[in-house]
């Protein structure tokens, strides 16, 4: 019998799994796939290391910040800042048809920019910044609120609205179109307020730390056991039924598999709302360079691009949709002297449709793997400096490829557009965690991670 | 344990909690928030650590309890006599 059964290794299940395992309960943590990260996972492809979600660190905040989630994050679990070794961005940029703003981990560089390229809006855009501070984040009606509503009321020029929402969309909205508030919120804190960093070796850095600690606490860690059924007896969860039949029996379940994706497993519910679930995949594009980017004149840590004045945030009818993309180069980080990757790195995100993706046939997805990459690189290179002549090698992940490190529906990147906020589902011992709690990115996860193992499994 | 000595053990457990935080010239008298950058979760963790090192239970409804060193000290001591 365990205390405490979590259902996926990813970040917030691994970060809920430290925090119980150091309070001395008996934790197991159950992994589908056969390795652990979730959707922030690495691999291994000809000799080269990659990682699948990670971007970049989002909420970075420098050393000896006692505020934010970062800080917060580390005194929850025990480490120390330079534990996660983050590098800080070089700079980013958003990039529309004739415009370049850029921003850094400073929120002065951003604004100036808006100052100089849209000159009428830089007290509109101090209005918006004090919108965020009013921010509510326990009334639920200030969450619901549309995103968009509140940058008409607040920034005048439409295109300037446009490029604000294209990072935040990008980098954590599960709902198509518009956004929440509060996710907006969320997404401008962690992008524009705190901002990017990255280990020099990447997610496997901070993986490998979580699960080391977790293990040193006593925790269990299972892969390869996926769970079929959760086992309901008079309104509780008493266990789980793992994909080969075994069974095992917890006082407690913690989810990160997603809302939908946990109901369906309770076996006392017939069926879930599927159609509640998030749509929104990605594809990428990882290009491997013979030289770094700043040799080539690239010298942008991320890109988020949108080839016309109006920025589509939506799920598209083919396989992908390459009006809109982001260009990340993992070697643009500020890392230690003589640090550095020994190759060029290009990953270009761009939206991408699961069903259309699943539906391929082996030949089929191998040739528009290959299709597709041609296309996302044609795309970027209105944006960033042409790099085709010098790609040694390739890669492309695809909506499926999500799908198996993440067993979301659709191969959904941010879970489903509805947040279950405090982490309660209909049985009062069956809890959820990570991205449909309304956290993103790396931080997030483990915050959610933490917040919900600290709310429902550790008081009493 | 002596007030003197749950003093020494909450020390220990805040250095633990806010490793980069200067707890030398920690006012006994003043609300911990005021002094130190603390958060709920954090003092949650000050509970969490007398479960775990000295089976000390702090119910839920008297967290308020642990505002201050001396309120702390104060509340604890019965709980601690034998500790």
């Amino acid at each position: 019998m365990y205390d405490t059964i979590i259902i996926g290794a990813g970040m917030s299940g691994l970060a809920a799994g430290i925090r119980l395992a150091y309070y001395d309960q008996r934790v197991c943590i159950l992994e589908r796939h056969n390795t652990i990260g979730g959707l922030n996972s690495f691999y291994r492809l000809r000799g080269r290391d990659y990682d699948v979600g990670l971007h970049a660190v989002t909420n970075f905040t420098p050393l000896g910040a006692k505020r934010g989630p970062l800080a917060r994050l580390l005194r929850q679990l025990r480490f120390q800042w330079a534990d996660f070794g983050l590098a800080p961005q070089i700079g980013s940029a958003i990039a529309f048809p004739g415009v370049e703003l850029k921003f850094g981990n400073d929120i002065e560089l951003f604004e100036a920019e808006i100052a100089r390229k849209f000159p009428g809006e830089k007290d509109n855009f101090r209005r918006l910044l004090q919108r965020l501070v009013d921010y509510d984040d326990l009334n639920p009606a200030h969450f619901e609120m549309s995103g968009r509503q509140v940058l008409d009321e607040t920034i005048g020029a439409p295109l300037l609205r446009e490029m604000i929402l294209c990072p935040l969309m990008w980098y954590g909205n599960a709902a198509e179109h518009d956004m929440p508030f509060g996710q907006f919120c969320i997404m401008f804190r962690s992008i524009f307020l705190e901002g990017f960093a990255r280990p020099l070796a990447g997610v496997r850095l901070i993986l490998r730390n979580l699960i080391r600690k977790f293990r040193a606490l006593g925790g269990e860690l299972r892969l390869r056991s996926g769970v079929a059924r959760i086992k309901v007896e008079g309104g509780r969860a008493v266990g789980v039924v793992l994909d080969d039949g075994r069974e095992l029996q917890a006082r407690r379940i913690l989810s990160s598999a997603g809302l939908v994706e946990t109901l369906r497993m309770c076996e006392d519910l017939t069926q879930a709302d599927d159609h509640r679930g998030g749509r929104m995949s990605f594809v990428e594009a990882i290009s491997v360079l013979d030289r770094q980017p700043q040799q080539f004149g690239h010298d942008r840590t991320i890109v988020f691009f949108n080839d016309s004045d109006q920025f589509h945030w939506q799920r598209p009818g083919e396989l992908c949709d390459v009006r809109t993309g982001v260009v990340c180069s993992p070697n643009n980080y500020a890392y230690g002297a003589g640090e550095g990757l020994p190759d060029g790195i290009l990953r270009i995100s761009a939206l991408a449709n699961y069903e259309r993706w699943a539906g391929l046939s082996e030949e089929q997805y191998r040739l528009e793997k290959l299709r597709w990459y041609d296309r996302l690189v044609e795309s970027a290179v209105r944006f960033v400096p042409d790099h085709r002549s010098y790609v040694i090698d390739t890669d492309i992940f695809t909506p499926t490829t999500i799908r198996r490190f993440t067993w979301h529906n659709n191969g959904a990147v941010y879970g489903a557009p509805e947040k279950r906020f405090d982490g309660t589902t209909h049985l009062e011992n069956l809890f959820l965690c990570g991205s449909d709690q309304g956290f993103v990115g790396i931080i997030g996860a483990i915050v959610s991670g933490i917040t919900v193992a600290n709310k429902h499994c550790l008081k009493g | 344990m002596t007030p003197a000595g749950i003093r020494t053990e909450i020390i220990s457990i805040l250095g633990d909690i806010a490793p980069d935080e200067d707890l030398t010239s920690l006012q006994d008298d003043v609300p911990f928030r005021e002094q130190i950058e603390l958060d709920s979760m954090d003092f949650l963790d000050i509970v969490m650590e007398l479960r775990k090192r000295h089976r000390v239970q702090v119910p839920e409804a008297d967290y308020g309890q642990l505002v201050s060193m001396a309120s702390t000290v104060k509340y604890l001591e019965p709980l601690m006599k034998d500790a």
